[in-house]
């Protein structure tokens, strides 16, 4: 057992574009779920807005990287309007089914190879790097320390994620301090209460949906920036996998969300290592390592059961403060 | 609580002088504050709401009863927006309601409660209140970003909320969730939350239901006195008691149709209704309501 | 690293390609080689190969065209039938053979038609050969594919019908939308596999079997999990977040125990039997039809004659009623998991086949149609929910003939999505009174 290469894999989780891809999107939810009370299954549709309105503006029309970024978001705040307009004033688990079904076709959508000249259908997309890659101010080196080794382009990506989750943390955060987050939280207790004080319902719900769709699609371009778009990433589990990693922290939370992440993606990388060493190593007899890879996401499934059942409120969050109070 | 609970009601000063003419279903009204006109709602097969026409008197206290599904409930819901009628128009202060959003309604002055109470549990008391208020600008998403643009409103706004709160008792309580409240807290906050809207006309559904008997006394004195403030109520209410106690108006209805209407003494003594609605408790006394409250509550 | 596209190497490569086709062109012009017609950039570094040949003897004069990721060349066949044309990159390319060029009389007859996408492989090559014959593509009408595409429609519709039936009975009951109902579908086909595939128990037996078995797992998730969270008074959602961990959680099981591939159920290459029109099926498909009716005739049967059936329906009416006029509702529910969870499997065994092949997400695949069919239907309406399934299942397959194959479930998605906007309450539902 290699112990010291598993606590090192281990410890690149803690910051790693992965991570704070999930931390983006789960705060993008907490709007949605924990403080709105929107049931959006759909969050890896805006992910993949995100990271494909990214890629496709740079490849497709030649755009530069921050043009590329307006564009994902613009396409982010569209796809909330389509999804938002006509649902919103369904009942709750309709949205849940209308968002899994849209960002299932979008996906779909990205997948066919009728438009393999764009999205490079199952090859997904990569080399549309050099815009953001020239914009890098770090110069050629490595740095940091430890397991948090990074050279220059891995630095540039962390920086520009650290920054886009801090500013989106911080937004949510003025948000649900502020009357508008009031007025919210009162929605996700009983829209009609907050409609008979004459607020206009349907459109909190709508600036909540298209606040949590752009953090979900910076997500997506948070996790694109590293080195390509496959599709395959974007499928119903990464959706699941969200929701796990936003109720882990605490859906009506603002650190909940980023929390949830990290702990993840931490147990996620640390067993992809140790699992593996376990069985080459003998201690886990009579399965393969492939086999041994797989149980890590058993343990998601389960963990998320056990999580929504006993601990609905997360890590961070309040007891009172349930969000499952419908 | 109140410590006023066994102690008769003082009789309040009714308004008088409400209408135009004879007294029947229907009849006009010096000044109306709400006109319907034709206004009818089905579901499937049942014909719930059909109303030829009912004028409700501005700055008085009107009171809609009515046996158990009487379309009281849906007329509510037709008049605040929250549902649609099939036919038929209504008018709000002489503007026309039809396919105005209830929210828009509610901006119009025009606020209501419910049947089964909405006090948004897992906000505090205080945050309850503050979602009332009107004209707060940080409600708007860009403004609620910068809180020097609505911290000097807020503060008004809880100066507002408190004194509501002092005079609805509940100020001890502003920092608890709503969720820990009694039933007949809940009713007092949803309309302490209704009155932050500075309304002109407070529709209360079934404002005694479930309420404990310790709080009716008081809640009983707060209707009364949105009318001092120069307030216009609305009331639905299977209590006679209440109903006769403080109502200047009754408007009675009856599968969908305003069967009969008048002032309440009148109201009460009008067979067609004692036998189909009061049955025999008509003649109860009214000192004994704020001691128990065992009329038969079999809605929902 | 996976292979780089990046925009200016594909510009230059793009400018490669145009320059050897026009090289191409001169020096094919110049020399007038028939030898060299057969191939186009052979100075790109990956190939696609292949040989147009109709019942062993070769066609020359055939137009190929390969495109993909922005690079287009074509070609024709060789007096041998042989083609060959390079290309640029490691990646998908769309091969096409213009049907045109081929003599009379014949076309390609291959599933997906004369346009198909082939991969480059390790070896840097692709081999593409079209199967070609009797020209029956061409002389089959519009009305011919549909009533094929209709056919084959109702067959997938019915195996979706026996799922949504059961997930429509489960909502209707306990208010659940259970995601884990894909797993449910999965586990019929792997028990089926273990049974069949692994135990050799002839199939006519693991099929029963297997579902027996998926009955006996939706017991034990009631008595195990679902039951024990209904006592705990979990609010709807969060009962709806549990059944996506246990899916999550499902699949991967499946994985654990299946691997990442396909297999295959005995008997899944039964050959077609060509019946009328374009309409051709297997003894496997026939046999899955009938069966689909007669169980859910069965079905029907049990949930309007029986008492437990009226029971459930019932329950699915309102739930407080029922329990107060005396009906046993846990009791009921439990029937209700194991009759889901048996047709649910059933189904599965249908999907292996229909599909061809088990796979670990098998069951995932077709979860948002059967959610499609019974919202369509009605939530909680078991007849809705087979009425929902039959027009998606046609819906489907008919809309593949007008939008691309690997689109098809997108069509049911969207409908899926409209009629949840203009008439929320599905085809059969009730509308709800408000207040």
């Amino acid at each position: 057992m290699d112990w010291l290469a598993i606590l090192n894999n281990t410890a690149q989780g803690i910051l790693s574009p992965a991570t704070m891809a999930f931390a983006l999107a789960a705060l993008g939810l907490a709007m949605h779920f924990g403080f709105a009370g929107l049931l959006n299954f759909g969050i890896a549709g805006f992910m993949a807005i995100g990271a494909y309105g990214y890629a496709i503006s740079i490849l497709t029309f030649g755009f530069e990287w921050w043009q590329g970024v307006m564009v994902s978001l613009v396409a982010s705040v569209v796809f909330s309007l389509i999804l938002g307009i006509p649902t919103l004033r369904l009942r709750g688990d309709y949205l849940a089914i209308v968002t899994i079904a849209a960002a299932e076709i979008l996906r779909l959508l990205f997948l066919t190879t009728a438009f393999d000249d764009i999205t490079g259908s199952a090859d997904g997309l990569s080399g549309y790097h050099n815009s953001f890659r020239g914009a890098n101010p770090f110069p050629e080196a490595d740095y940091g320390f430890g397991p948090w080794t990074y050279n220059s382009v891995e630095l540039w990506v962390l920086v520009i994620g650290l920054i886009t989750l801090a500013i989106c943390a911080g937004v949510l955060l003025l948000l649900m301090k502020s009357p508008w987050g009031r007025v919210i939280k009162g929605i996700r207790e009983d829209e009609d209460a907050v409609r008979a004080l004459g607020k206009n319902v349907f459109a909190y719900k709508m600036q909540a949906l298209i606040i949590g769709g752009i953090f979900g699609s910076l997500g997506g371009i948070v996790y694109a920036l590293p080195s390509s778009i496959n599709p395959g990433v974007y499928v119903t589990s990464l959706t699941f996998f969200v929701w796990t990693a936003l109720l882990l922290g605490g859906a009506a939370t603002i650190f909940g969300p980023v929390l949830g992440a990290v702990i993840f993606w931490v147990l996620q990388a640390f067993l992809s290592n140790v699992l593996p060493q376990l069985v080459s190593s003998g201690v886990l007899p009579f399965i393969t390592s492939i086999q041994a890879s797989t149980i890590r996401f058993i343990l998601v499934g389960v963990g998320l059961m056990l999580l929504v059942i006993y601990r609905p409120q997360g890590i961070l969050g309040d007891k009172k403060e349930l969000t499952f109070v419908k | 609580m109140s410590s006023s609970a066994n102690t008769p009601i003082k009789p309040a000063a009714k308004t008088t002088g409400l209408h135009k003419g004879e007294i029947r279903p229907g009849v006009a009204k010096v000044d109306p504050i709400v006109t319907i006109d034709g206004v009818s709602r089905r579901f499937g097969g049942l014909l719930a709401v059909d109303v030829e026409h009912l004028e409700i008197p501005r700055g008085a206290i009107t009171a809609l009863i009515g046996p158990n599904g009487a379309g009281k409930t849906t007329l509510f819901n037709l008049l605040t927006g929250f549902d649609k009628p099939d036919t038929g128009s209504w008018s709000f202060s002489g503007k026309s309601l039809a396919g105005i959003p209830a929210f828009k309604v509610a901006q119009m002055g025009q606020v209501r409660t419910f049947q089964l109470t909405k006090a948004l549990s897992l906000l505090t008391v205080l945050e309850n209140m503050k979602l009332g208020a009107k004209d707060q600008r940080g409600e708007k998403l860009l403004y609620s970003l910068f809180p020097f643009l609505w911290k000097p409103k807020e503060a008004e706004i809880e100066a507002k909320a408190m004194e509501l709160l002092k005079r609805f008792k509940l100020d001890a309580k502003k920092d608890d969730f709503a969720a820990s409240l009694s039933g007949g807290q809940r009713k007092l906050l949803e309309m302490a939350r209704a009155l932050m809207t500075d309304p002109v006309l407070v529709m209360l559904d079934e404002p005694m239901a479930g309420v404990n008997p310790a709080l009716t006394q008081s809640l009983l004195e707060h209707v009364l006195g949105l009318k001092t403030q120069g307030m216009t109520v609305l009331f639905v209410e299977h209590d006679m008691h209440m109903v006769r106690h403080i109502a200047d108006w009754v408007v009675v209805m009856a599968e969908g149709k305003v069967v009969a209407e008048g002032p309440p003494d009148q109201v009460m003594k009008n067979t067609a209704v004692i036998d189909a609605y009061l049955g025999s408790h008509q003649d109860t006394d009214l000192g004994t309501i704020t001691g128990r409250i065992t009329l038969p509550k079999g809605k929902k | 690293m996976t292979p780089s596209r990046s925009q200016t190497g594909s510009k230059h490569w793009i400018q490669i390609g145009l320059l050897t086709t026009v090289l191409t062109l001169i020096f094919g012009g110049l020399f007038s080689t028939s030898a060299l017609a057969d191939e186009a950039g052979q100075d790109q570094p990956y190939k696609v190969v292949g040989n147009v040949k109709n019942e062993g003897l070769p066609l020359e004069g055939v137009r190929i065209v390969v495109s993909g990721g922005g690079y287009t060349e074509e070609t024709v066949t060789d007096a041998d039938g042989k083609w060959l044309i390079g290309v640029p990159e490691k990646a998908a390319y769309s091969v096409s053979l213009d049907q045109t060029t081929l003599p009379a009389g014949i076309a390609v007859i291959e599933e997906g038609g004369a346009e198909q996408s082939v991969e480059i492989g390790p070896s840097g090559s692709v081999t593409k050969n079209f199967f070609i014959g009797e020209g029956e593509r061409i002389v089959v009408s519009i009305t011919d594919q549909l009533i094929a595409r209709i056919i084959y429609g109702l067959n997938f519709g019915l195996m979706l019908g026996l799922a949504a039936v059961g997930l429509s009975l489960v909502f209707g009951t306990t208010g659940l939308s259970n995601f884990a109902h894909a797993e449910m579908v999965t586990f019929g086909a792997v028990a089926a596999f273990f049974l069949g595939g692994i135990l050799s128990m002839p199939i006519w037996i693991a099929i029963p079997v297997a579902v027996v078995i998926s009955g006996l797992l939706g017991w034990g998730l009631d008595a195990g999990l679902w039951r024990p969270l209904r006592r705990r008074g979990l609010g709807l959602v969060q009962l709806m977040i549990v059944s996506i961990g246990l899916s999550l959680a499902g699949r991967y099981v499946f994985q654990f125990f299946v691997g990442g591939g396909t297999n295959q159920l005995p008997g899944f290459d039964s050959p077609k039997i060509k019946l009328f029109g374009a309409t051709s099926l297997s003894v496997i498909d026939i046999a899955s039809m009938v069966l689909s009716l007669v169980v859910i005739i069965g079905f029907a049967w049990w949930l309007m004659n029986t008492q437990t059936g009226k029971a459930t329906r019932a329950i699915s009416d309102n739930a407080d009623l029922a329990a107060a006029s005396g009906i046993d509702v846990d009791r009921v529910i439990r029937t209700v998991w194991i009759v889901a969870a048996g047709l649910a499997g059933l189904s599965g065994v249908l999907w292996a086949y229909f599909r061809p092949g088990i796979k670990w997400d098998m069951g995932a695949q077709i979860l948002l149609l059967i959610f499609a069919a019974v919202t369509l239907g009605g939530l909680g309406t078991a007849f809705g929910a087979l009425l929902g399934s039959l027009v998606v299942g046609v819906l489907v397959e008919v809309s593949s003939l007008v939008i691309p194959s690997d689109l098809k479930y997108v069509g049911a998605l969207v409908v899926l999505i409209v009629i949840l906007l203009v008439r929320p309450q599905g085809i059969l539902g009730r509308k709800e009174r408000i207040g």
